[in-house]
Formats: C-alpha cells, sequence, structure tokens
C-alpha cells in the first residue's frame, strides 16, 4: 500500500490508515490529518526530504520517516 | 459569579500564528509584563487594560494545538487554566481565538476548552483574509453551534475589539460554564471507573488526558504519584477501548472533528472552487527545490550583511561613548581604586554590555520580519534535512547560523524551537560558532606568527578559514554526541505547520526588538557587569610593589614625565644624525617614555591573577603556553576580546583596544599593534620553547579560543534562557575541556612537525 512518502508533486490522495508512535498520531491528529482526509503534496524540499502537503486550509511539513507512517489512496482525478 | 471583585482575569488561548499575540497586544498596549515559572523555560505574558470600570488581568498563553500536554512546559498552560498554579487566579473567562479562514482545524482545540469549567469566549480572527477566500460566516449560528459565544474580529486593526470585550464581561457576568463534548458511552464508562480509582479530587478533563494522552505529561505525573498499579489500569482501559471501537487517541480526534464539521457546516458557506491565495503563489517558488534555495541564500546574504554592515558602526559608536565617558571621569576624579573601579570595572562593564545591542536588534528585527511573515517555517523546511544529520531540526539552523555573527542573539533566536531537548542542544553548542569578537584575537595572531615575510601568500587565509571550519565542525559533532547521550530521547514529533503568509506589522517588530535588548540588557547584562568588575579587581589588587609604593601613582608620575617630554622627544628623533649626547638623551628618554607601560607589566604580574597564573604555569605548558599567555586567557573570561588588551599589558605596551587590530584607518593604533606584535615575537624569541615554536604555539592559542568559552555575555544568556546555572557551567566546562585538549594537540603535533 502507498504511502504519503510514495507521493510526487501535485498528486493527491486519501488518508487511510495512520500509525506510529502515540505522540506522532496524536500530534498528527490535532493538525487535523485524520483517515479519510484529502491531501496534496505541494513542494519537496531540496534534499528530498522533509515534504510540503496541504490539507483543507493548512500547509504541513513532515520528514519522509513520518509521511511513511500514513498510508494513502492516491487519487488519480481529484 | 465572582462579580464582587473589579478585576476581571482573561485567558488567550490559541494555535500558533492565530495573530493571538497580535490581540494581547491590540488589548492591552504597553502594560505588559512577563511571568516566569519555576522549572519551565516558558514565559507567559501579561497585560492590564480597564473598560468601564472594569480592570482586565490577560495572560498570553504561549500557542499551541491541544491541550496534550508532553512536557512541563505544556503542562503550565494547562495547570493556569485549571486553576492549579498557587502563584496565578484561575481565569474567569477563556477567550479561544481561531483563524476565521481555518475554522475546520481551529475549533479542534475550542471544543478541548469546553472541557475545563470555564466560561469560554470565541474570537474569530482575520475575517478579511476569510472574506478574501469567498467564505462567509454566520456567527449566530457558529455561536449556537458551538454553545458558546462568537465574536468576528480583526485584531491588527482593532475590528471587533469594543465587542469582545463587552461579551467577555457579560459572560463573566453570567458565569455560563459550557456544556462539554459527548464522548462514546464505552469511553464514559471508563473514565468513571478511573476516576474512582483515583478516589480523590481530580478535575474531570485531567482524568479525559490521564486516558487520552499515552505516555504524557499527565499520565507522567499520576504515575509518578499513584504507583505502577495506575499504568497498569490505563494500559488495561486502553486495550478495552480498542476493543469497543474507541481506539486512544483516535478516539478524541474523531469525536472533536465530527463536532467541529458539524458547526462548521452550520455556520460557513465555502466557494465550490478554493480560490487560489497568496500564500500557494508564495509558496510555489519559496518552497521550490531550486527557487526556494536560492531566495533563501538571498534571504541569508542580506541578513548577515545588515548585521555586519549596520552593527558595526553603532558598536563603535557605542565603543566611542564609553571611551568618551571613561575619560571624562579620568579627568574629573583623582585616581585610586575607586577611579579604577569605575573607570575599567563599570564603565568598561557596561560598555561591553551593550555592545552587543546593535547586533541583537538588528537580528531580532529580521527574526520577527521572518516570522510574521511566515517564513520562518519555511526557512525550517529548507534546512531540515541538513540539521537532521547533527539530530537536530531545520529550526535549529538560523539560530546556529546567526551565532556566526554573536552567541548572544544567536541562543536568544532559539526559542522558535519547541522541543526542549532540541532547543537546549542548540543553546550548548552556539557558543562553538566562530563568532566576530574572534576575529580580533586570530588576526593578531595570524599577523604575528604565519603572515611573515616568505611565507606563501595564501597561508594566512587558510589558517582563518581553518579556525572558522573548527567551530563548524565541532558544534554539530558535539549536537549529535548531545543528542546521544544526556539530551537522548524519544524522537520528537518533527512535523510542522506552514503558516499562511502575512504582511509584516511595524510595531509587533518594534515590540519584539525592543523586549529581546530589554531581556539582554537587564538580566544578562547584571551578570555580565559582576563578572568584569571581579576580573579587574583580580588584576587590579594588590596595587602596591614590595616597597609599598602605588603602582597607579608611579604609572601616572611616569606618563606625566613621559608626556612632558614628549615634544623634545619628538624633535631628536627628527634629527638625522644625532651627536653622541643626543643619542643618550634620545635613548633616557625613550626609556622614561616606556616606564608607565613597564609599571604597568609589573603591576599586572604581581596581581592576583598574575600570581595565580604563575602559579598555574604548568597546566599551560601542554599547550605550549607561559603564564602570560595563561594569565590573559584568564582575563578574558569576561568576552574573548579582551586577550588583546591584555597580552599589552603584560607584554609592556599598554592596554591594546581589540578593535584596533582589525581597523587599518587608525594609524596610531596600528602603531601600537605593530608594537604589540614585535614585544611578543621578541619575548618569544628569547625563550627557548616560543622561540622555537613560535608557530605552534599561535595555533594552540588559537584553537583554544576558537573552541573555548570564554564570553561572560554568553554564560549569561544561557543562564537566562535555560533558567538554570547548571546549562552554563556545563558548557563553560565542555568547551574549556574542548578548548585545552585541542590546544594541546595543535602544539604537541605542530612541536613533532618543526621538529
Amino acid at each position: 500500500m502507498p504511502t504519503l512518502a510514495d507521493l510526487v508533486c501535485g498528486q493527491h490522495a486519501e488518508v487511510l490508515a495512520i500509525s506510529g508512535p502515540p505522540a506522532f498520531v496524536q500530534r498528527i491528529y490535532e493538525l487535523g490529518l485524520l483517515e479519510g482526509e484529502r491531501l496534496e503534496l505541494i513542494a519537496v524540499a531540496p534534499l528530498g526530504d522533509p515534504i510540503e502537503i496541504r490539507l483543507g486550509n493548512s500547509r504541513l511539513s513532515l520528514r519522509r520517516s513520518e509521511a511513511a507512517h500514513i498510508d494513502v489512496r492516491i487519487i488519480h482525478a481529484p | 459569579m465572582a462579580m464582587l471583585t473589579t478585576t476581571l482575569t482573561v485567558a488567550l488561548v490559541g494555535n500558533p500564528n492565530t495573530g493571538k499575540s497580535t490581540l494581547f497586544n491590540a488589548l492591552s498596549g504597553l502594560r505588559q509584563r512577563v511571568g516566569n515559572y519555576p522549572g519551565v523555560t516558558v514565559e507567559m505574558k501579561k497585560g492590564q487594560f480597564t473598560s468601564d470600570g472594569l480592570t482586565f488581568e490577560l495572560v498570553d498563553l504561549p500557542g499551541t494545538y491541544s491541550l496534550a500536554a508532553r512536557s512541563p512546559d505544556e503542562m503550565v498552560a494547562v495547570d493556569l487554566l485549571l486553576g492549579r498554579r498557587p502563584e496565578e487566579p484561575r481565569p474567569d473567562v477563556i477567550v479561544s481565538i481561531v483563524d476565521a479562514t481555518n475554522l475546520d482545524r481551529h475549533l479542534y482545540l475550542t471544543s478541548q476548552l469546553l472541557d475545563l469549567g470555564v466560561p469560554v469566549v470565541v474570537a474569530v480572527n482575520m475575517i478579511d483574509a476569510a472574506a478574501a477566500q469567498g467564505l462567509t460566516i454566520n456567527y449566530e449560528k457558529l455561536s449556537g453551534a458551538l454553545g458558546v459565544p462568537v465574536v468576528p474580529i480583526q485584531a491588527n486593526n482593532g475590528t471587533g475589539l469594543p465587542q469582545l470585550i463587552r461579551t467577555i464581561r457579560q459572560t463573566a457576568e453570567n458565569g455560563k460554564i459550557p456544556q462539554p463534548l459527548e464522548f462514546p458511552v464505552a469511553f464514559n464508562e471508563i473514565i468513571a471507573h478511573i476516576t474512582k480509582e483515583l478516589s480523590d479530587q481530580v478535575p474531570p478533563v485531567l482524568v479525559r488526558r490521564l486516558l487520552l494522552d499515552v505516555g504524557g505529561y499527565v499520565e507522567h505525573e499520576f504515575v509518578a504519584e499513584h504507583g505502577k498499579r495506575l499504568q497498569q489500569l490505563l494500559t488495561k482501559a486502553r486495550e478495552q477501548l480498542a476493543a469497543a471501537n474507541c481506539p486512544v487517541p483516535a478516539i478524541e480526534a474523531r469525536t472533536r472533528f465530527a463536532w467541529v464539521r458539524n458547526a462548521v457546516a452550520a455556520a460557513v458557506t465555502k466557494p465550490a472552487q478554493r480560490p487560489i491565495t497568496w500564500t500557494d503563489r508564495l509558496d510555489a517558488v519559496l518552497t521550490h527545490r531550486l527557487w526556494g534555495t536560492v531566495a533563501f541564500l538571498a534571504v541569508m546574504f542580506v541578513m548577515f550583511q545588515s548585521i555586519f554592515l549596520w552593527a558595526q558602526p553603532l558598536m563603535d559608536q557605542i565603543d566611542a561613548a564609553r571611551e568618551w565617558l571613561a575619560q571624562g571621569v579620568e579627568d574629573a576624579m583623582p585616581p585610586g581604586p575607586l577611579r579604577a573601579l569605575l573607570v575599567d570595572g563599570v564603565i568598561g562593564g557596561i560598555g561591553s554590555v551593550l555592545v552587543f545591542l546593535p547586533q541583537i536588534l538588528i537580528l531580532f528585527a529580521f527574526i520577527a520580519i521572518l516570522e510574521d511573515c511566515g517564513y520562518m517555517a519555511r526557512a525550517a523546511f529548507l534546512m531540515d534535512r541538513i540539521m537532521s544529520r547533527c539530530g537536530l531540526s531545520g529550526k535549529s539552523f538560523i539560530p546556529l547560523l546567526s551565532s556566526v555573527a554573536c552567541a548572544i542573539p544567536g541562543i536568544m533566536a532559539t526559542r522558535v524551537i519547541e522541543n526542549r531537548r532540541d532547543r537546549l542542544a542548540t543553546i550548548l553548542v552556539a557558543p562553538l560558532m566562530s563568532c566576530s569578537a574572534r576575529l580580533p584575537v586570530y588576526v593578531l595572531l595570524i599577523g604575528a606568527f604565519i603572515a611573515k615575510p616568505g611565507s606563501p601568500a595564501w597561508l594566512p587565509g587558510l589558517v582563518l578559514f581553518a579556525m572558522y571550519l573548527i567551530g563548524f565542525t565541532v558544534a554539530p559533532l558535539v549536537a549529535l554526541a548531545l543528542k546521544r547521550t544526556l539530551l537522548r530521547g524519544a524522537p520528537p514529533v518533527f512535523v510542522m505547520e506552514l503558516p499562511s503568509y502575512r504582511r509584516p506589522k511595524l510595531t509587533a517588530i518594534l515590540r519584539r526588538m525592543f523586549e529581546a535588548g530589554k531581556a539582554f540588557v537587564i538580566r544578562a547584562g547584571t551578570i555580565i557587569l559582576a563578572a568584569m568588575i571581579i576580573v579587574w579587581a583580580l588584576l587590579y589588587f594588590p596595587y602596591t610593589d614590595a616597597n609599598g609604593e602605588s603602582y597607579p601613582e608611579r604609572i601616572a608620575q611616569a606618563e606625566e614625565a613621559a608626556s612632558a617630554n614628549a615634544d623634545r622627544l619628538k624633535e631628536l628623533h627628527a634629527i638625522e644624525q644625532p651627536t653622541p649626547e643626543q643619542q643618550a638623551e634620545l635613548a633616557q628618554l625613550e626609556e622614561t617614555a616606556s616606564l608607565a607601560d613597564k609599571l604597568n607589566g609589573a603591576w599586572k604580574r604581581q596581581s592576583l591573577l598574575g600570581r595565580l597564573g604563575l602559579w598555574m604555569e604548568p597546566v599551560f605548558e601542554p599547550l605550549g603556553w607561559d603564564w602570560k599567555i595563561g594569565v590573559a586567557a584568564m582575563a578574558s573570561f569576561p568576552a574573548r576580546e579582551v586577550i588583546v588588551g591584555t597580552f599589552g599589558l603584560l607584554y609592556d605596551v599598554g592596554d591594546v583596544d581589540p578593535g584596533l587590530v582589525l581597523d587599518g584607518s587608525d594609524e596610531e593604533g596600528q602603531a601600537k599593534v605593530v608594537s604589540l606584535t614585535r614585544a611578543v615575537q621578541d619575548e618569544w624569541a628569547k625563550d627557548p620553547i616560543r622561540g622555537r615554536y613560535g608557530v605552534p604555539v599561535a595555533l594552540s592559542i588559537m584553537v583554544f579560543f576558537a573552541l573555548c568559552c570564554q564570553c561572560g555575555a554568553t554564560l549569561a544568556v544561557i543562564q537566562r534562557e535555560t533558567r538554570s546555572w547548571l546549562w552554563p557551567a556545563f558548557t563553560f566546562v565542555y568547551m574549556t575541556t574542548l578548548a585545552y585538549l585541542g590546544a594541546m594537540l595543535t602544539f604537541q603535533i605542530g612541536r613533532l612537525m618543526v621538529g
């Protein structure tokens, strides 16, 4: 299953499942990143890490190691 | 409720970048103070204003996404809201400030605030940005859905603030406690069970946090108090919840966001197509792999250039003012310990504090602009990968880079780092970055021992570069070592919000500059001043020689005699072929002229610090140093560049202003620097070790100064920022150890290479 770390710039996806350390999962939730939410990968930092996503009207930066905890379904025609 | 008093305590709570500080400043104006709490590094601002005879006490809590506290710093806010801090009254009203363009996410925190049992008012900020995005918000419906009053405001121009104040007042007067959110039945049953087990009076919201925040602060605190049994109870309760399809912590997010979504659906009309915002357009460039990097480098270049370009003239003026004042006091007072204390201790000390101000103010102007406009988070985003190599995050980049100019504003800039361990690691390695105060030391020694006639022209530049490189390589290594040992812990969450771009506000920038400057001068300044006075005293006492004659008096006489003879000396110098009598007179007058400097040297050599240096000479020996170098290094404790002046005193050429080493335009000053260089060279030439190994000794001193923490101001700022004497002490010890070992290695290897 693809994770958030597998997206390329401009791709949209739907969040399916979030795993990882409790502090991470809780923070992700607090920032509104829940199962079922849709997001878009909008930028990748110069050295390939971290990545920037847009989620509604918020933008978040995540390290790839963190993004790998988030399973997604890629949406090809948003 | 508590309407007998005429003071209302109001807490401001909101996510970061909601305009919370703007609202706080708009309401409280200039009547602000900072509240500190023992054991934590957070500061909370408090302000006061009066409206219709009622005094409002405002508390500005640090921006947060949630009440799920994971550290003592985060717990302070929760405790304060619950009235669990003995030094603070429980707030009468909580103002939950939310961003109108992002209600979907911001109302999550609002929903947690409803659990606290305190009346809540929601202030919806940035209504103009919402309108620009085509959002229409029905505030009455929103208020109905949330069950608390809602006031639309625009904090940066004051729109809606009178209405907000009236609403806060009304809410306090009717004292309506909001209804907490309904959680699933399975969850409530388990909460009831845990509450019974705890047996004593615990606020219901803390029981919720105890269950929901796995590994959170409340759990740590309660398990420490109630023992392992509670831990087992919690684990079992969470297993039961997971089995009942209410997994922790997802259950909280699901419940609250479902509630938020309903409220937003009832009150907000969004355009069918999300409009392209300025933030979208800017981010397309500023976080772009190539253009983002180019823009970042340009921003950093402008920042640095400004610090050097604008700070230097101001620093020179502060120096000039200090000299002018010192001269004035010297002229007005009779010589003696009191005058020396005022001139060298107090005025010198205050001068050495104030001289940092231009750099601090300029850097903080930049930091305020970068933070307020939203770029700071982008800079952290761009630099995160590089910084992750040494166990830190992108947020440490600007503080460390700033430390190349000066560690003090760099350390103060670490406040942007929320993670306590990352922040500490950054603070502890910031003084390793090669700051501008090291430059006079490098230039003096390179000029004296490296840039000799006959040596290659590129050598001095290479040595200077190597000195900077020491800081750039050692700092990340130490950071990595600290993160693996002393500051080890669960990896922090690096997820970071990139806020929308916003136009920075001039008053907010000026306020930040003022606060940074004030904090430095008042808190750090007093400690620096004390360090300066102590070192001054160690170099001043005793001030009589073996015959009981006073050095300062003899120096004053010698100076008088020298200035009386100055014209005659010039005349003699002008004679091209002097007669033997004239030659003898010249030699005698020259001796008179240098007598004051010699006396000064003799005085410092027998001062307390001089004697300590002599006694400690065996310690300096492995570094290739004699006791004079050791004394100069020790005397430079308040500030590195002081070593130049102390060298001047100890090598009998009088006090030398370190600024002169770098300033080629001042002829008289250059002459003084040249004579110091020559004095050091001559004296070392007479010595078997330093005569033969001059270059390794010079390098050893430079390496020592590259790594040491001979900077009282830095230590004082570390104390201020960490609120503990442990960390400055640790910094001083580890850096001095590194410096000693580095210098020893340099000298010993150099000695072998020279042969």
